[in-house]
């Protein structure tokens, strides 16, 4: 059974569609890159997989154990946090709160597990420091701690390498690359970087207000989609 | 000294001004942090003026003011939540909308009917007599509800501060507890009002946490501080006001400039001695 299945998903906004008839599943173990321009619906997608938007047609349905609120999800970087006054444990430890329901404290279980993935992350030595005052590279660990806080399976991660630089995205990638490997998580990345995509991941989803191709990462390599957007990519057309 | 407070504690109009002041400066701290952190400053601002307004219109109709001016607060609030959600006007410009119009009914219904008096002025600059026994009480219970629900939902009110699309994805209905703090901050201003003054209040939002965010490094000290820091300068600008006959209003917001600058100077030389 799929960890998310898609069928004839079609999302929209005040009547106007933005992806229609989407049909895609995600397995355990899992590598999917969603890629696609701007505006061709990963946004509006993401939002309908975390039940942020509902559907106009079709279903989402969750299985495999995963439940709506426990995907593992990293946002794009907001505008707020910039000056947010908030250590790292605080942040990491956000993560636990859809196993709290309604207790309203952490128990000494939660803290573990924020320590755990602290350390799994390397940003233990951070703990104490303020959010805020940290570089680029070493806040998306910090959510990206708080996102396996809050999943057991399945990491949704919104253009997550958008204003790093170069060294600092091959870490992080490395870093998805690990976890997906060693602890089975799947890994589902919206990204505009397809070289890196089709590197990484075991599928990859593309994305033009409707899926253009749906597959494992070899078939989109050979598909006429694929060798499109990727010869675009070695041309520099990309841009 | 000794003799000063003494005198001081034997008004009873004293005694409520410190007890309503006190929690009010509490709350407004707590719920400034949220406000403050989230970009929502001048609602506490519009809210105000849309009290000002509200309260005109009770005094003209002989009407008690809070029974009118809480609801109207309150659905103020709500109304710009929802107007920064989704709207073609954009928030801050809604808000400016909404509270010139009120001050602007208010001062048209005040003019109309008892003329500009000193109660207009005591509506926007504050008093330190206005408060009664009836205050007191919604004061108390204001206080023990916003205690309440910090202590019980802090970590939920962290993560939709800190992030409200995660806090959302995980489960916590952001929604529930955005319209919870916008009512409460609506009953915080309207109660506060009368004594700081309807161009005054919002400085008891925004300045503590402000002032805290200078020096401290992790929310829950924020929280704290701004608590301690607010309530500290209300004691201090009602003492003032009241031994050198100073507005209200207007001695708790120098006492909060004050804070704020000794805060900015420690933060100042901590990231210096980096």
């Amino acid at each position: 059974m799929p960890l998310i299945k898609c069928e004839n998903v079609s999302i929209g906004y005040e009547g106007q569609t933005v992806v229609k008839d989407l049909n895609f599943a995600i397995e355990k173990g899992d590598y999917l890159c969603i890629v696609g321009e701007n505006g061709s619906g990963k946004s509006t997608l993401v939002k309908s997989l975390l039940g942020l938007k509902s559907v106009e047609k079709g279903r989402i349905t969750f299985g495999d154990g995963l439940r709506q609120n426990e995907i593992g999800y990293l946002p794009q970087q907001n505008d707020t946090q910039k000056d947010f006054p908030a250590s790292v444990y605080e942040v990491v430890l956000s993560g636990r709160l859809n196993s709290r329901g309604f207790h309203p404290f952490y128990t000494s279980g939660d803290k573990r597990e924020a320590v755990e993935k602290m350390e799994l992350l390397g940003i233990r030595d951070l703990e104490r420091q303020c959010f805020r005052d940290l570089s680029g590279g070493q806040k998306q660990r910090v959510l990206l701690a708080r996102a396996l806080c809050a999943t057991k399976s399945l990491l949704l991660l919104d253009e997550p390498v958008t204003g790093l630089d170069p060294i600092v995205t091959g870490e992080f990638y490395q870093l998805i690359r690990r976890i997906n490997r060693d602890s089975g998580i799947a890994v589902v990345m919206v990204s505009h970087d397809i070289e890196s995509a089709v590197e990484d991941a075991t599928h990859i989803l593309h994305l033009q207000e409707t899926a253009l191709f749906f597959g494992t990462t070899e078939d989109y390599r050979r598909s006429r989609i694929g060798r499109k957007f990727l010869g675009g990519v070695h041309d520099g057309n990309d841009f | 000294m000794m003799e000063t407070i003494f005198e001081m504690f034997s008004y009873p109009f004293m005694v409520r001004a410190f007890a309503v002041g006190a929690l009010v400066a509490l709350c407004s701290a707590l719920l400034g942090v949220s406000l403050v952190l989230k970009r929502y400053s001048m609602i506490g601002d519009g809210l105000s003026h849309v009290g000002f307004g509200a309260l005109a219109i009770a005094a003209s109709l002989n009407m008690a003011p809070l029974a009118v001016a809480i609801p109207v607060v309150i659905l103020a609030a709500v109304l710009l939540l929802r107007i920064r959600g989704n709207s073609r006007i954009k928030g801050d410009a809604a808000i400016a909308l909404i509270s010139t119009s009120s001050l602007a009914v208010g001062v048209m219904v005040i003019s109309m009917t008892t003329g500009m008096n000193t109660d207009v002025y005591n509506y926007m600059f504050g008093s330190i007599l206005a408060m009664s026994e009836g205050d007191v009480v919604l004061s108390v219970a204001m206080a023990v509800i916003v205690l309440v629900l910090f202590v019980f939902f802090y970590h939920k009110i962290f993560a939709i501060t800190f992030d409200e699309t995660f806090a959302q994805a995980t489960g916590v209905k952001a929604d529930l507890y955005n319209t919870l703090i916008a009512v409460l901050t609506a009953v915080t201003i309207v109660l506060g009002m009368r004594m700081m003054g309807a161009l005054l209040i919002s400085s008891l939002i925004i300045f503590p946490a402000l002032t805290s965010m200078r020096v401290c490094k992790t929310f829950k000290s924020v929280m704290i501080n701004s608590a301690v820091i607010s309530v500290v300068c209300l004691v201090t600008g009602i003492t003032v006001s009241y031994v050198w006959a100073t507005p209200a209003g207007a001695s708790v917001v120098m006492a909060n400039i004050a804070a704020l600058l000794v805060y900015s100077l420690i933060g100042l030389i901590r990231n210096k001695g980096k």
